[in-house]
Formats: structure tokens, sequence, C-alpha cells
């Protein structure tokens, strides 16, 4: 059977040239706006929001300390009760100071009062174990600290 | 079907599936740190002897672990914490023959709430069970009382927000001489209007 020649009468196909060039430049954004987490989290950390915050402007002065339920894959080895992270590794409350005081031999001196210990501490963990925390920084004499949160209205809590 | 002899150009639609998963990998592994928070002053641990507060300048705000907020012995919700913390603070209940008698209080000036602001402390206990985000809740609260104070009298004395202020010492490009001047404006609203906020470990007794 013959067939006949097709008259182009419909519409062109948009062009996809440019779309590579448009994800490029998304891809770019990310990369640069991306900060490499330097520790690995071990513990759930979903930080409560409050909007009256005050910036945490120098990376070099804090220290930093996580709390938290183990995440889910750990859960099953070490339970579901909160868990302190200190680096990179679990530890007890009893270890809060003196690896505050190693971090803060670390430091330089001229810096050293101006350390302040940042508590990332999910919004879920009950106080009790943050109020352990503060005890054992004050043992140390470490008093500055910050609740770290995310900005925002802070969110109704169901009671 | 005629065969086509020249070299067929390179498919560049592939292209942009491959930037698309390079995009999905960094959208995934992204976090975006938070580098916010509420700053605190822990107390010192060698505690001297406590001196006699009269009761009148204490507010007290307690938690207990069902997350339920109690502001001198009342059950309140979290939304009118500022409001009271305000209205305590402010209150100025010396006597203008008093010498610390508070003159740029707008408060009710009660006998039997806080003399001035320099004396009222907001005493702050928490039941170890309470949840820590109602903790920061409330922490919010009374910054956010704190913090509307100093900006009403900043704005009054300087005509400028307590938060401003603080925010153009801490830029970088501000120059010394502005910050010298800011500095002694900044201490002298925070003197007016100290942050008294202690967490004792008191026994929590309802």
């Amino acid at each position: 059977m013959k067939i006949s020649k097709k008259t182009t009468n419909r519409l062109p196909a948009v062009s996809t040239a440019s779309l590579p060039d448009i994800v490029f430049m998304l891809l770019f954004f990310f990369m640069t706006v991306t900060t490499i987490k330097d520790n690995t989290l071990l513990v759930d950390n979903n930080l409560p929001s409050a909007d009256k915050v005050k910036e945490l402007t120098k990376k070099d002065r804090i220290i930093e300390i996580f709390v938290g339920k183990p995440s889910p894959e750990l859960a099953t080895i070490l339970g579901a009760e909160p868990k302190i992270q200190l680096d990179d590794r679990l530890a007890h409350v009893k270890d809060v100071g003196p690896y505050v005081l190693s971090e803060l031999a670390k430091k330089p001196d001229a810096i050293r009062n101006l350390v302040t210990v940042s508590l990332k501490v999910d919004k879920n963990v009950n106080v009790g174990i943050v109020s352990d925390i503060k005890q054992e920084l004050r043992k140390v004499n470490v008093l500055k600290v910050n609740y770290t949160t995310y900005e925002g209205s802070p969110e109704r809590i169901s009671q | 079907m005629a065969r086509n002899n020249e070299i067929p150009e390179v498919n560049a639609g592939s292209m942009a599936d491959i930037a698309f998963l390079l995009l999905i990998f960094f959208l995934v592994t992204t976090t975006i740190q938070t580098d916010v928070g509420i700053d605190r002053k822990l107390p010192p641990q060698e505690t001297t002897p406590p001196l006699p507060i009269n009761e009148r300048n204490i507010f007290r705000v307690s938690l207990n672990k069902n997350d339920e907020l109690f502001v001198e012995g009342d059950v309140l919700s979290i939304d009118q914490l500022k409001t009271s913390a305000i209205t305590f603070l402010d209150n100025g209940g010396s006597s203008k023959e008093d010498a610390n008698h508070c003159n740029y209080c707008k408060g009710e000036h009660r006998v039997d709430s806080s003399d001035n602001p320099q004396e009222a402390i907001i005493a702050f206990n928490s039941d170890r069970e309470a949840s820590y985000g109602m903790y920061i809740r409330v922490q919010n609260e009374l910054t956010a009382a704190y913090t509307a104070l100093r900006n009403r009298e900043a704005q009054r004395m300087f005509n400028m927000d307590f938060v401003d202020m603080e925010e153009i010492y801490f830029d970088v490009k501000t120059s010394v001489q502005t910050k010298k001047k800011l500095k002694t404006e900044i201490s002298q609203i925070r003197n007016m209007y100290p942050m008294k906020l202690s967490e004792a470990e008191t026994k929590f007794n309802l």
C-alpha cells in the first residue's frame, strides 16, 4: 500500500534542549548551599521551633551536643530511650563534662570564654535528660548554652 | 526507506535525566543546618546562700509531666503566658517615696505583685517528664515578654527597637563608634529589664 507523503501540519515538538541547563542551574544551587554534615546523626533530631531566637554566628565557638531517641535502625539494639550523642558516638550523661572540656582544650585560648554549647535536642525528649546535661555543664563551668531550634512560629503541642 | 549515511547527532535528551539524578541526590542528602536558638546562661555551680526574696517578687511558672502549664498555682494557657509575664514584670509596685520606685513601668502598681523589674524574678520549674518541645515554647514566651518590654523602652528612649539595636551592634559592618554608643544604650535597657530567669532545682509540689 502506498503511503502518501505526510504533510507537516501538526505542531512542532517543544524543544527540550534547554532543560539540562535549567536542571544544572538547580543542581549548582544545591551544591553550593549544601553544608556537608561532619558527623552522622545516630539519634533522631527533630528540633523544636521558636521565634525569639538569636543567631549562632561563629561556627568555631560552638560545641554541639545532640540528644534524641536512637534512629529507627538502631532502636532495635539501643532501645527507645533518649540518648546523648557527642561527636559521632553515643555517650552517657557522665561523659558530657569531660567531652566538653576536651573540645574546649582544642580551641584557641582567645575564644575559650566565648564558647557556647549548642544543645540540639529532639522535641519529643523529656526535659529530665536536658537538665542532667545542664548540671554536668555547670560542674565544668561551661555556662553559655544555646537551645538550638528551627526558626519559625512555635507549633501547638497536643496536650 | 533511505539510508542515512551522516553521523547521527548525539542525543542530549538523557542529559536532563543525568542532571536530575544528581539534583535528586543533593536534594536528599542536604540537611539545611540550623544555626539559631535561644541563648541562656546557666548559673554557676558554687551557689551563694540564697537571699531572702519576697514572694511577691517571684513569678512561678511550672510545667508538669503532662505538659500542662501552671502560673502562680493556676492552670494557664501558653498563649496567655506572655501577657501575664509582662503584667508581672511591668508592675512596679513600690511606692513613689521608695528609693527603687520604677518610674518607667506602665503596670498596675499593685502591692501584691513585683516591686520593680530589677527585683522581679521568674522562676521556671519543669517536671523531668515534660516534653522538650513544650519547654522551649515556655522559654520562647518568656523571652518574648522580656523582648516586648525592652523594645518598648528602647522605642521610647532611642526611637528604635531593642532587637534592631542588638542586630546593628552584632553586625560586623557597624563602625566602632556606633558600637560604643549602642553598647551603653543596650546595657541601659538591659538594666531596666534584666532577665532574671531562675531554673532552680526545687521540688515541684502541686
